[in-house]
């Protein structure tokens, strides 16, 4: 008996009992789609961090002062100031193998002032560097150059949030707005970047000149600052990135063998794998749910095809007296489980790619269908099938012609 | 397939059973239903094997339908012993060497006259279009009317079936035992027909209107042959058919 024969022939059983072929399915419907939308949920929420982090920056290193032992007792992790301006350019120029761009950053905040509009916000002092380093391109205007950042330019590059606050609809472009005490040029506006990944609003700022912030805003005449981004050439390359930025610190702080770090490196990889394994614990609890159902399901599907081997035992007789043999009916009755098995596992499908679109539509929660788990689970679901039909149809194979042919 | 009944007397017969024995064990009884058959059926024949129900005679059938095994003794199919035949080989004689035809017609419910005719071809392997143009060749044979199946029409259909593998041999167990007497003589014609034709043909039942047909009788008796007796003058079922013509 050919595969074609067998597949109709099976088809044809199972639509002559079409509610129990059903009832017998649900279990697998019911496990594949659970697999295919809570897959999609959790790769969506996996998704939706790496794109989160990438809004912080693309293969970000944060560079921050560390504790530091004096007379045997360590202060706080930023409590002094150990980095400098002199590390960003060595950082730059000593490892331009893995590093692409280093911005210092030093932080401010501020009362800024337009016109009868006022708002507070944070201002960011730092170098043309750092809109590469968080990946941050510009919504209108030209930015700020090295001249700018050299001479301490009176400009400044608003965030959406603030140029919402101080301008509206109207054009920040070219207006001059009071920075504390400093009157500033607005050069351009960042694009978007909505909520960073703990929640805080990240448009709220106002990026200026290192020196503008440091030397005109803060009146300070030292070198000291407040962090560094350092982006990696690639994401493969962050972990050597943070292992060479971490030895050329430690060299030119003069730090001896064995003694601690004066910095810490943050690194967004570690966070954002963090933030994953949660999703991947999550996921792998609601799968080893929906594998019990398909196991359920698998069950059920036996079930109904020994019910279905006892009914028909004449028909096997009457197949066997006109020439089936043993494996013909083993075929037979393996192919309808197999069959209503993927015939359950691709309803199953449809079942969980729509449940996984009305959570996204209507919950707004990220989803990502994953294809292969999708190809994965239906066919899982087939091998279900031929676990769970195996047992009945080798039943069916081993009876006596004779005796299926007297059975009523 | 087609044999002329003048084929000469000393050709190996369809069928020879040597000292068949069946023993079947029900619980703590035995019964002995075959005590020592021994019988050839030559090419072209056409035995009715008679008997009270009981005398063996089903298992007689179903032991040279190869759907039973022998206790003991030997049956031979075309000179091939097939008392020790494994499972499969058995399947490949009944679906190639034998054509079955039951009381109860024994067609697949809910499933098409056509595809019922198909399935023993199914199982060797025929291909589809193969299948059906055979299918149909067999049962316009039979001057199948498609429509509701009567009795008679349902047997029309099993007899396709059991011809369209071309067999050597048909075994009918009761064939119009549940057909009335004019369908019976109709069905009855077309064995006759098949048997003209050359098809081997061995006919249990235990009216002894329905064995006037055979061109010889064999009456069971307590799993022994009782008597083994050619027919003078077989009854022509296509004569008497025209005879009664409404």
């Amino acid at each position: 008996m050919n595969v074609l024969a067998s597949l109709r022939t099976a088809l044809r059983a199972l639509r002559l009992n079409a509610l129990r072929s059903t009832l017998a399915a649900l279990g697998i419907v019911i496990a594949v789609a659970a697999v295919v939308a809570t897959v999609a949920l959790g790769e969506g929420a996996k998704a939706k961090v790496a794109s989160q982090m990438a809004s912080i920056g693309a293969n970000l290193l944060m560079v921050v002062p560390g504790s530091m032992k004096s007379s045997g007792v360590a202060t706080g992790a930023g409590a002094v100031q150990t980095l400098n301006l002199e590390d960003a350019r060595s950082i730059e120029r000593e490892l331009p193998e893995t590093v692409e761009a280093v911005a210092p950053v030093n932080r401010a905040s501020a009362q800024v002032i337009f016109g009868d509009q006022n708002w507070s916000t944070s201002i960011m002092g730092t170098t043309p560097a750092f809109l590469q380093v968080r990946q941050w391109p510009l919504a209108v205007g030209e930015g700020f150059g090295r001249e700018e950042v050299a001479s301490g330019a009176k400009v400044c590059i608003l965030g959406q949030t603030v140029a919402e606050k101080l301008f509206g609809e109207a054009s920040p472009i070219g207006q001059q707005i009071r920075v504390r005490h400093l009157t500033c040029k607005v050069v351009g506006v960042l694009s978007m970047k909505g909520q960073g990944a703990f929640g805080q609003d990240q448009d709220d700022t106002i990026v200026m000149p290192w020196n503008t912030v440091v030397r005109r805003l803060n009146g300070s005449q030292s070198d000291t600052v407040g962090m560094l981004m350092v982006s990696a050439r690639s994401s493969q390359l962050v972990a050597d990135a943070q292992r060479e930025v971490t030895s050329l610190l430690r060299q030119r702080h003069k730090l001896a063998p064995g003694a601690e770090n004066d910095f810490q490196i943050r690194n967004l990889t570690e966070m954002q794998n963090a933030a994953n394994e949660q999703s991947r614990t999550l996921s792998l609890l609601l799968g080893s749910v929906a594998l019990i159902s398909l196991l359920v399901g698998a069950i059920g599907i036996a079930n109904v095809m020994l019910v279905s081997v006892t009914e028909r035992t004449r028909e096997i007789g009457i197949r066997m007296a006109v020439g089936a043999r043993g494996r013909d009916v083993l075929v037979q009755f393996l192919t309808e489980a197999v069959v209503l098995a993927l015939l359950g596992g691709l309803a199953g499908l449809a079942l969980g790619v729509g449940v996984a679109w009305i959570m996204a539509v209507r919950a707004e929660w990220p989803t990502l269908l994953s294809p292969s788990v999708m190809v994965g689970t239906v066919l899982l679901a087939g091998f279900a099938g031929v676990v769970a039909g195996f047992y009945p149809a080798l039943r069916a194979s081993r009876l006596d012609p004779i005796d299926a042919l007297r059975y009523e | 397939m087609a044999r002329s009944s003048a084929e000469p007397a000393a050709a190996e017969p369809v069928v020879r059973t040597v000292a068949v024995e069946k023993t079947y064990r029900m619980g703590d009884m035995e019964v002995r239903a075959l005590r020592g058959v021994s019988l050839d059926v030559s090419a072209g024949d056409f035995v009715a094997v008679m008997g009270a129900s009981g005398s063996g005679k089903s298992t007689f059938m179903n032991v040279i339908g190869c759907l039973d095994r022998p206790t003991s003794g030997r049956v031979l199919l075309d000179g091939d012993d097939v008392a020790r035949l494994s499972r499969d080989a058995l399947a490949r004689v009944r679906g190639r060497t034998i054509g079955f035809v039951f009381q109860g017609f024994n067609l697949l419910p809910r499933t098409a006259a056509l595809e019922n005719v198909e399935l023993p071809m199914l199982y060797q392997g025929v291909h589809a279009r193969e299948r059906h143009r055979r299918a149909a060749d067999a049962l316009d044979r039979l001057h199948h009317t498609p429509a509701q199946l009567s009795g008679g029409q349902q047997q029309r259909v099993a007899i396709a079936r059991a011809l369209v593998n071309e067999p050597k041999l048909i075994l009918a167990d009761e064939p119009t035992g549940n057909l009335d007497s004019r369908t019976s003589e109709e069905v009855m014609a077309l064995f006759q027909r098949l048997n003209a034709e050359g098809i081997t043909v061995l006919l249990v039942t235990h009216e002894s209107d329905v064995a006037a047909h055979a061109k010889r009788i064999v009456t069971f008796k307590d799993g022994h042959v009782l008597s083994d007796l050619a027919v003078a003058s077989p009854r022509i079922a296509a004569r008497a058919l025209a005879e009664t013509a409404p």
